[in-house]
């Protein structure tokens, strides 16, 4: 219950800040998915009543946008660039091994292994490709056989 | 942080004369620190230089100055030391104590750092002798070497706001649209549409609010030209805009930047706000009378948000749905009001045309694309990178020339240009010009600059469902022909790639991409068959080879290939055996390595890992090996 308030709190106030204009939506989506890692549901409904917008349009937009979360995100994010350079270079292949030694598939959220896997459709750095990038971390030139090394030592952070 | 206020011209003016007089230390070391030199370790390098000025006591004869992208994205990180404009690329921490001994010190070049063509070893120290540059003619990259991107004292510097002088207090609005329409330059966001008339519309058009947009929205895979501009130059962005809403009688702009790009968006930011402080956006700017805001949208993760009408409902705060035009955003645009929306290049190009005139932004160029246009090169191609032209140039040029073709033992089959919307170029066609007529008409477009080079080890089946993938998974799903037909596309080449494909689906490709073609609603659905027509008009053979014979001559769709190990290459190295996630290479009775068919997914990586080493691993066609079951 008292989450439930916490976070009723944390979301009036990101209001507060915003004209109740509907072009401050995506503003207030990305300030409340950067403050508590995901768009809840109940944020959703605040929303739709600050901005005088129906809930189902909200929802809409949190997800037509890949961007934001509509389930809580993990604590470890491993991205695989999925761009035409980085295709060519094989990431399909890198996504395929990272399922396999993560034991998940690409889009999902683990939360009781801390990881999540995602694709991104390019993050324009071609000329490293394949791009894999983990916690904000860009890796280069990327080969199946390195990720085991790059995925064991998210498992250790893990345990610690 | 600068919080200097410019109120009047004479403000501006006698700031830049007192930068411009203001001694200057003995050496600049210029380090490219845009997002992908940052991802090959540019931060490291920096700070290796910081503390090694400091050790050898430079700090008065050398400044180090971290810039945006310098265009070499394979040789990142990469250092331009001033003025003797020697050129080091691939930096390491490691390396800099060198650099510093021997140029920034000793004065002379190191020979085993700078670059250096693998064939001959001859080597290329000067900024100038890199071939990789001889075919540029580079007006805007050309700054990013010596450009602070978040220092509006570094901009002003390099004449920034001159041409923004120039058009408040020299020429009128009228006049100010009649240059860009002269210089004759062009959309670079791929339409095309010619920028001087569309300012033109906007500016005829009733209405006493009107809107600029700056689309930043750059999601064609493959294609980082814009990020390029607003991680390097931000401020030539803000001008050209300034200029432009000056020139349309716009009040207000938004700068909307793809959620995929935090450095651009930062820098962006940044950009805004000192200009914001100095003066330069607000009211009365520089005293001129005129006003104007400029504010940062961030979009967040959608591909359709690049099509115009798309974009402005994202600002809106609506979901974003192209919509039928006309009418055209001049008319009716942002929250329905006449709206200039020009994609970053070309207002990147404003600021230069209104300083030196229309005459010298035509001097280089095509017939109907006048000016210099940038493209990302990538791909497989030698040199990769972000490179600026004249429009008209010949493809060749730019594969063979600048990006110094195929790598050693391939052969360069054709480019993709203009992404998703765009579609192939066959080597046999690279003799044609690049710009925005030559390429539609060989069934491509130029788009807003992506080539990417593929040579005889993509499948152009693979790379047509890659794109057509893409296409499906971000149509807005608002019309029927872009919704099914890329997902019915989709299906089919899945079927060509499986082996399971039928001689009669490339009819149906053909008519199914017909059908989109005429009949989606917006730009994104009419361009999204434009990869697999232009692969069944120029590599017809290839497709059918998957549907008689079964094979993929490139040898990538798992399904038709197999592989099997040379025992007399092998060096029993075991990297094989140990990386294949199938547990399907097994040690045989004499120690060699044999690859189980029957356990072999395909998937390639026992190829990759022997690749580069010794070549013992090879692709057969998988209907060659006899398979349990099958």
């Amino acid at each position: 219950m008292k989450d439930k308030e916490e976070e009723r709190e944390k979301v009036r106030a990101l209001l507060s800040v915003l004209p109740p204009e509907k072009r401050y939506l995506m503003l207030f989506l990305h300030r409340v998915q950067r403050e508590t890692g995901w768009v809840t549901e109940e944020a959703q409904r605040m929303a739709a009543e600050y901005f005088a917008v129906p809930v189902s349009e909200i929802y809409g937009l949190v997800t037509f946008y890949s961007a934001f979360r509509t389930e809580p995100g993990s604590k470890n994010e491993i991205t695989v660039c999925q761009g035409t350079a980085c295709h060519l270079r094989g990431s399909s292949r890198l996504v395929e091994e990272l399922t396999r030694l993560l034991g998940m598939k690409s889009g999902q959220e683990k939360p009781e292994k801390g990881v999540s896997l995602k694709t991104v459709s390019c993050l324009g750095c071609c000329a490293l490709a394949p791009v894999v990038v983990v916690n904000g971390k860009y890796f280069g030139r990327v080969r199946a056989d390195q990720l085991s090394e790059i995925a064991g030592k998210l498992q250790t952070r893990n345990d610690e | 942080m600068n919080k200097r206020r410019f109120r009047s011209l004479p403000d501006l003016r006698n700031y830049r004369e007192h930068l411009l007089s203001s001694s200057r230390k003995r050496h600049l070391v210029s380090v490219s620190a845009a997002s992908c030199g940052r991802a090959a370790g540019a931060v490291e390098v920096i700070e290796a230089f910081e503390r090694e000025i400091e050790k050898r006591g430079l700090e008065d004869s050398v400044e180090l100055r971290v810039t945006g992208c310098h265009g070499f994205c394979q040789f990142e990180p990469d250092a331009v030391i001033f003025p003797e404009k020697i050129f080091y690329p691939n930096l390491t921490p490691e390396k800099v104590p060198r650099v510093v001994e021997d140029t920034l010190i000793g004065g002379k070049i190191v020979p085993g750092l700078v670059y250096s063509e693998d064939a001959d070893g001859k080597i290329f120290p000067y900024l100038e002798d890199l071939p990789f540059l001889k075919k540029q003619v580079r007006r805007l990259l050309d700054r990013h070497f010596t450009l602070d991107p978040e220092s509006l004292d570094g901009y002003v510097q390099h004449d920034g706001f001159r041409a923004l002088e120039k058009a408040l207090f020299e020429i009128s609005p009228e006049e100010v649209v009649n240059l860009v329409l002269a210089s004759g330059l062009r959309g670079r966001g791929g339409a095309g549409f010619p920028t001087g008339l569309k300012w033109r519309l906007a500016r005829e058009a009733p209405g006493e609010e009107k809107y600029l947009i700056c689309n930043g929205d750059e999601g064609d895979p493959g294609a980082y030209m814009d990020r390029g501009l607003m991680e390097s130059n931000p401020f030539s962005i803000v001008e050209g805009m300034i200029i432009g809403g000056y020139a349309v009688g716009a009040t207000r702009g938004f700068v909307y930047v793809r959620e995929e790009y935090p450095l651009a968006i930062e820098r962006m930011e940044k950009a805004l706000i000192s200009a914001r402080e100095a003066g330069l956006l607000g009211e009365n700017i520089l005293g001129s009378g005129f006003s104007f805001q400029l504010e940062l949208v961030r979009g967040a993760g959608a591909f359709v948000c690049g099509e115009e009408t798309a974009l402005i409902a994202s600002i809106e705060g609506r979901r974003p749905f192209p919509r039928q035009r006309p009418p055209f955003p001049v008319v009716k645009g942002l929250w329905g009001r006449p709206t200039v929306i020009n994609n970053v290049e070309t207002w990147a190009n404003i600021p230069p045309i209104i300083k030196e005139g229309p005459a010298w932004f035509a001097r280089v160029g095509s017939p109907t694309g006048r000016g210099t246009k940038i493209f990302s090169l990538v791909g497989q191609v030698r040199r990769t990178g972000l490179v600026e032209v004249p429009l008209g140039i010949r493809m060749s040029e730019v594969v063979e020339e600048i990006g110094g073709g195929p790598a050693s033992g391939k052969i360069i089959k054709a480019v993709q240009t203009g992404g998703p919307s765009g579609g192939l170029l066959p080597a046999s066609r690279f003799d044609l010009p690049i710009d925005y007529e030559s390429l539609q008409q060989a069934g491509t477009i130029m788009g807003s600059g992506g080539l990417i080079v593929i040579d005889d080890s993509t499948c152009i089946v693979d790379l047509a469902l890659y794109y057509l993938k893409f296409a499906r998974d971000e149509s807005c799903g608002q019309c029927a022909p872009c919704r099914l037909g890329t997902a019915r596309m989709v299906d089919i080449l899945e079927k060509m790639v499986d082996g399971r494909g039928d001689i009669e689906d490339l009819n149906l490709l053909e008519r199914i991409g017909r059908t989109m073609k005429e009949a989606s609603l917006c730009g994104l659905g009419r361009t999204a068959p434009n990869p697999v027509l232009s692969a069944l008009r120029y590599f017809r053979e290839e497709l059918e080879k998957h549907l008689i014979e079964n094979e993929c001559p490139a040898g990538v769709c798992r399904a038709l290939v197999s592989y099997e190990i040379d025992s007399s290459k092998c060096a029993l190295c075991r990297l094989c055996l140990e990386s294949c996630p199938a547990d399907g290479i097994v040690e045989m009775e004499d120690g060699y390595l044999k690859i189980d068919v029957n356990i072999c997914t395909g998937c390639g990586v026992c190829y990759s890992v022997c690749q580069d080493m010794f070549s013992a691993v090879r692709k057969i066609p998988r209907k060659k090996v006899k398979v349990q079951g099958e």
